[in-house]
């Protein structure tokens, strides 16, 4: 029994103070580390909101302030003109709105279609289609284009909502939510003579609702940040979307650009996103550990 | 007399989904196989009624330097090899602490989770406007706040993106964006693997008298590796396909005034696009390639490293 | 190295603002245990006991008291300085490690003078696996283990490191049935090999009697009885611990003291009613013989008048006199009584008279199912010797009573009538002394003959380490126990 540990009195004080000790300094350690880095991580947005409301002089000034000394307010206004950003706004919403829309519908009803219903081959197509996923998207971006210049779809809404309707990683997820919701509900709605589709809208849609909301979300974030497709097949400044418009209102001429109107842009681009998070954030996070993807 | 009913319907609602992915995605593929082969192939000449032959032309006018395909090889794979272990080192140290406080414990969450929902052009720009000297070549500069920020430190300020700037800086700026995008994500599914391991073997390690570094090495990372694989399969696949990021901060033209182009692999296959379809393709075919062998490479060594 | 546990205390603070909900786990817990014995802390569940085995470990702060390791205070010592080892209900065994890297990972900790080479750790691990019989698993992982194997290399690994305590948390309840009696006979072996003091906590009656030199009755959190196994059995001090232990549990009646006798029943008053006979005063002959009475079921009588005059009352069943139960005078009062079911002895003029339900044969004993009005139960169960049970038929059953089978707890606070606390600490009698089957006979067996010379110890240790409740001294003062040599 050499091992053992047997300590005196005054060892035992020692230890117990020493433990006390090593117990503050590590959550101080901790505390420290974990708040700079939150700094650090959170001083981008601040800045952007700082620097948005600062006059252009002040932006300048060699050594930069960290609060506006004076707040311009008129770089927001200045932002919705150079950037057009009321017509970007607009196309973005109405892309984002009418893709989520028509994308849900394709959503639930092939979700549905694997879940519930029985047909020769559900298994094999299925799978082929979790292949797919595998791929990364940029393969299909250079047919796609070709196929949409064909079609004459460019500089259109349509070229912009259509290609992105059917996300198979949504259909899956959809799909293991239906099928968590037990069979016997759908075979008694048969019985009493309900359509497929009033059974979807009734019952299967009101206890999925908290997946059919991220993937509302996600779908609506995707629209509102993407960048490279919108770059590609429109050409003209109408049809742009927001993060288009952002970038191309702002080109990098090094040194004479008005850094706090474009602040302020990219301010009022951000600010939905904020919004949305704060007040949806369990589901754009619950969506997020699901998928991995943004969307 | 219901099963027939069921295939009908079931085809009906799955008509569009079949469509649209038929259009979009599986011709896409079968197309990218065949216009890489396409010697020369463009989409314009196809349009004024050239023929083009069978072959590797295109390949091989990839590996020659079309366009600068070396650098944005370099740049592709510098980027990523940086970004994903500093990224996922990080966002275990965060998830760790994160996990050992209580008090303010989902608000700092909340916090880390903020760079996700943004708008990746958008607050490039932002981090231009961090890094940017302004009035660069006027003589009284301001340096902007980060350059201000190590000068507390004692440190010259850096050029980091303006005109001439050296390429470590231009990487150096890229890297911390990207992984300031990537933490939270990394940060939610470790924590939420920290969060998922039972209390029962921190126990039975304290019992053991196990100092917190072994506890951490020994016990938290092992059962964390399935959550770590993943994390770091998935920060590779990405890093390969980087390219709005720097498109955020550098622009379209994806350099710095004079600089070295920073290009990536997308943003060639995007730039070959529009002018030589079949090198797109082409490119295209490579960089899935090369995803997809260091995919395999990944998920072979966590399948030797990871205990479920 | 004997664990001292002083006035132990744990609160948990209530979780939301209202005052008064927070929960007392344990309350007040002073007990000092002996080196190198086998501890049961028994209870249902939420009586503390698990609790309290994690504030010995060391992974719980007691709200209050203290807990020295021999003789050194641990209270405020952290769990990975304590050198216990315990053992996990779930067993916590790392899952990616092999058995042989598990058992071995305590050992790789030891710092300082105390690290050990690669060969002595190794040496070291195998031989707790051969202790404990897994020696032949060390490469398998613990997913590759059955139930019965996982908790033997829990059991090593706490070992491995020679701790001065070891502690089990419920370590049989994750085993099937057959692998109970199996295991449990494997801790008791392990114990006395290695002579490590040792505490388990368990919800199993049975297991814990079975195993443990002492047991620690726990209810609430509050201790109820300390105690050699048998002894507790044999003499419950409040009818929690009568009922808790024993398999069929103890038969509870109604009933009361009056006149140093005791009554299975009410008493209730009889009524005036001019045509009846209430033949109420043959009661209370004490006689050697035991007086059968009437049926307690004597009602008040018909004829209700505006002021009935009482003329006399009915008794229950005068069973047993306190003075042949080996206990001091009880006052009259009402009480609760147990009976274990070995203490029913079927008698044609016995006192009780049961209505017989069913009798179960199991071939050894017999097991007589009847019920009784004032019984507690739904139903009664006796055991009884199969040539005992021999004529018991039709629709009742007699009985008489073996009195040290016999409990009276007050009905008021439930605790035991008639024994002076300090009397409690009896040796444990050896069981096959109590030949009380007398025929007939309502006996006054003595159940404490004098113990051979192996209680003699067990009756010392006893002696200077339970802690009363009531007698709450400092420990270390040895207290003499006056031993009352029943009155023989």
């Amino acid at each position: 029994m050499t091992n053992q540990v047997t300590l005196s009195e005054k060892n035992m004080q020692k230890v117990s103070a020493h433990q006390k000790v090593m117990k503050v300094v590590v959550q101080v350690l901790l505390y420290t580390f974990l708040i700079t880095m939150a700094i650090i991580v959170v001083f981008p947005f601040y800045w952007m909101i700082i620097s948005s409301l600062k006059s252009e002089t002040e932006y300048r000034m060699a050594v930069p302030t960290l609060f506006p000394k004076e707040i311009i307010w008129h770089n927001y206004v200045e932002a919705f003109t150079a950037a057009n950003l009321g017509r970007l706004f607009f196309n973005t919403v109405l892309v984002g709105i009418v893709s989520t829309v028509l994308s849900l519908v394709i959503t639930v009803l092939s979700a549905f279609a694997f879940a519930r219903l029985e047909f020769k081959g559900k298994n094999a197509l299925f799978a082929a289609l979790l292949a797919t996923m595998m791929i990364p998207g940029e393969l299909f971006t250079i047919t796609n284009y070709i196929t949409v210049t064909k079609l004459g779809w460019i500089d259109s809404y349509t070229v912009l909502i259509v290609p992105f309707l059917v996300s198979i990683f949504y259909i899956y997820l959809l799909r293991q939510n239906f099928m968590q919701i037990p069979n016997e509900l759908y075979l008694a709605a048969k019985v009493d003579g309900t359509s497929d589709i009033k059974y979807l809208w009734k019952v299967m849609i009101p206890l999925s609702l908290p997946t059919l909301i991220s993937i509302t979300i996600l779908k609506m974030m995707g629209a509102w940040n993407s960048y490279v497709w919108p770059r590609l097949v429109t050409s003209s400044e109408d049809m742009r979307l927001i993060t288009n418009g952002l970038r191309d209102a702002f080109t990098n001429t090094t040194g004479t650009a008005n850094y706090p109107v474009q602040m302020a842009a990219v301010t009022v681009v951000s600010i939905p996103l904020f919004l949305v998070f704060i007040f949806l954030r369990k589901y754009i996070m619950k969506g997020v550990s699901r998928s991995g993807i943004k969307g | 007399m219901v099963e027939s009913k069921h295939k009908w319907k079931a085809w009906l609602y799955l008509s569009p989904a079949i469509i649209l992915l038929l259009v979009f995605t599986v011709w896409p593929i079968i197309n990218t196989l065949r216009m890489a082969f396409l010697n020369g192939y463009s989409l314009s000449r196809e349009v004024g009624g050239w023929t083009f032959g069978f072959g590797i032309e295109n390949f091989k006018m990839v590996f020659n330097e079309y366009s600068g395909f070396k650098q944005c090889l370099i740049n592709t794979l510098l980027l990523t090899v940086l970004t994903v272990p500093i990224s996922t080192m990080l966002a275990l140290l965060i998830a760790v602490c994160l996990n050992s406080i209580k008090p303010l414990q989902r608000l700092l969450q909340t916090i880390f989770f903020l760079p996700y929902v943004t708008n990746s052009i958008a607050i490039g720009m932002v981090f231009e406007a961090m890094f940017n000297i302004v009035g660069f070549n006027s003589s009284s500069p301001s340096f902007g706040i980060i350059n201000s920020v190590i000068g507390l430190f004692g440190v010259d300020p850096i050029n980091w993106i303006n005109e001439s700037s050296p390429y470590w800086a231009n990487i150096t700026v890229l890297v911390i964006y990207i992984v300031w995008n990537a933490l939270p994500f990394k940060i939610l599914i470790l924590l939420g693997g920290l969060q998922s391991i039972n209390r029962q073997y921190y126990d039975a390690a304290k019992i053991d008298s196990t100092p917190r570094a072994r506890v951490f090495t020994k016990i938290t990372v092992p059962l964390l590796s399935p959550m770590l694989a993943y994390v770091v399969i998935t920060g590779f696949i990405g890093g390969f396909k980087e390219y709005s990021s720097i498109v955020g901060i550098f622009g379209d033209d994806m350099q710095a005034a004079g600089g070295k182009s920073l290009d990536t692999m997308v943003g060639f296959i995007y730039r070959a696009l529009g002018n030589q379809e079949g090198i797109a393709s082409a490119s295209a075919l490579i960089l899935f390639a090369i995803i997809f062998v260091v995919t395999m490479i990944n998920l072979y060594v966590s399948k030797k490293k990871t205990h479920y | 190295m004997k664990v001292v546990l002083q006035n132990l205390t744990k609160i948990f603070p209530s979780r939301s603002k209202k005052a008064g909900e927070e929960v007392v786990a344990v309350n007040d817990f002073t007990f000092e245990i002996p080196d190198g014995k086998l501890i049961g802390l028994l209870g249902p569940s939420g009586c503390g006991k698990s609790t309290t085995l994690y504030m010995i470990s060391g992974l719980q702060k007691p709200s209050g008291g203290q807990i020295f390791f021999g003789d050194d205070d641990v209270t405020e010592l952290s769990a990975e300085n304590r050198g216990v080892g315990l053992v996990f209900q779930n067993y916590a065994l790392y899952p990616h490690m092999t058995v042989k890297q598990n058992i071995m990972f305590p050992l790789q900790n030891l710092k300082g003078e105390d690290k050990l080479t690669k060969e002595v750790m190794l040496d070291r691990a195998y031989q707790a696996a051969k202790l404990v019989q897994i020696d032949e698993l060390m490469e398998r992982k613990p997913s590759e283990l059955s139930g019965g194997q996982q908790q033997r290399v829990a059991i090593a690994r706490a070992l491995v490191k020679m701790p001065k305590v070891l502690l089990l948390d419920e370590p049989l309840s994750n085993l099937d049935a057959r692998l109970r009696l199996q295991t449990r006979e494997e801790i008791r072996r392990i114990q006395k090999e290695t002579g490590i003091t040792t505490i388990f906590v368990t919800h199993d009656q049975e297991e814990a009697m079975s195993i443990s030199d002492m047991i620690v009755v726990m209810k609430l959190g509050v201790v109820q009885q300390i105690g050699a196994p048998q002894n507790v059995y044999d003499n419950p001090t409040n009818l929690f611990v009568a009922k808790f232990l024993g398999t069929p549990p103890i038969n509870v009646f109604k009933g009361y003291v009056e006149d140093g006798k005791l009554y299975i029943g009410e008493k209730t008053p009889i009524y005036a009613e001019p045509a009846v006979e209430a033949d109420t005063e043959s009661l209370a002959e004490v006689n050697a013989e035991p007086a059968v009475e009437a049926d307690a079921d004597a009602e008040p009588l018909a004829e209700v008048n505006a002021e009935p005059a009482i003329t006399g009352y009915q008794h229950g069943e005068y069973v047993l006199d306190i003075a042949d139960m080996d206990l001091d005078p009880i006052e009259d009062q009402a009480v609760i009584i147990g009976i274990r079911p070995e203490g029913f002895v079927p008698c044609a003029d016995g006192p009780l008279t049961c209505d017989l339900s069913s009798v179960e044969v199991m071939g050894r004993d017999v097991s007589i199912v009847s019920t009784h009005k004032a019984s507690l139960n739904p139903m009664i169960r006796s055991i009884v010797d199969t040539d005992a049970a021999k004529g018991t038929k039709g629709n009742t059953v007699r009985f008489a009573l073996k009195p040290h089978k016999v409990f009276i707890f007050s009905a008021e606070d439930e605790t035991r009538l008639g024994k002076d606390p300090s009397t409690w600490d009896l040796p444990a009698p050896t069981p096959a002394v109590v030949a009380v089957e007398g025929e007939g006979e309502a006996s006054t067996t003595k159940s404490t003959k004098k113990d051979s010379t192996s209680n003699k110890k067990k009756k010392r240790r006893k002696n200077q380490a339970s802690g009363k409740k009531k007698n709450n001294k400092k420990i270390g003062s040895k207290k003499k126990k006056s031993k009352k040599k029943g009155s023989r």
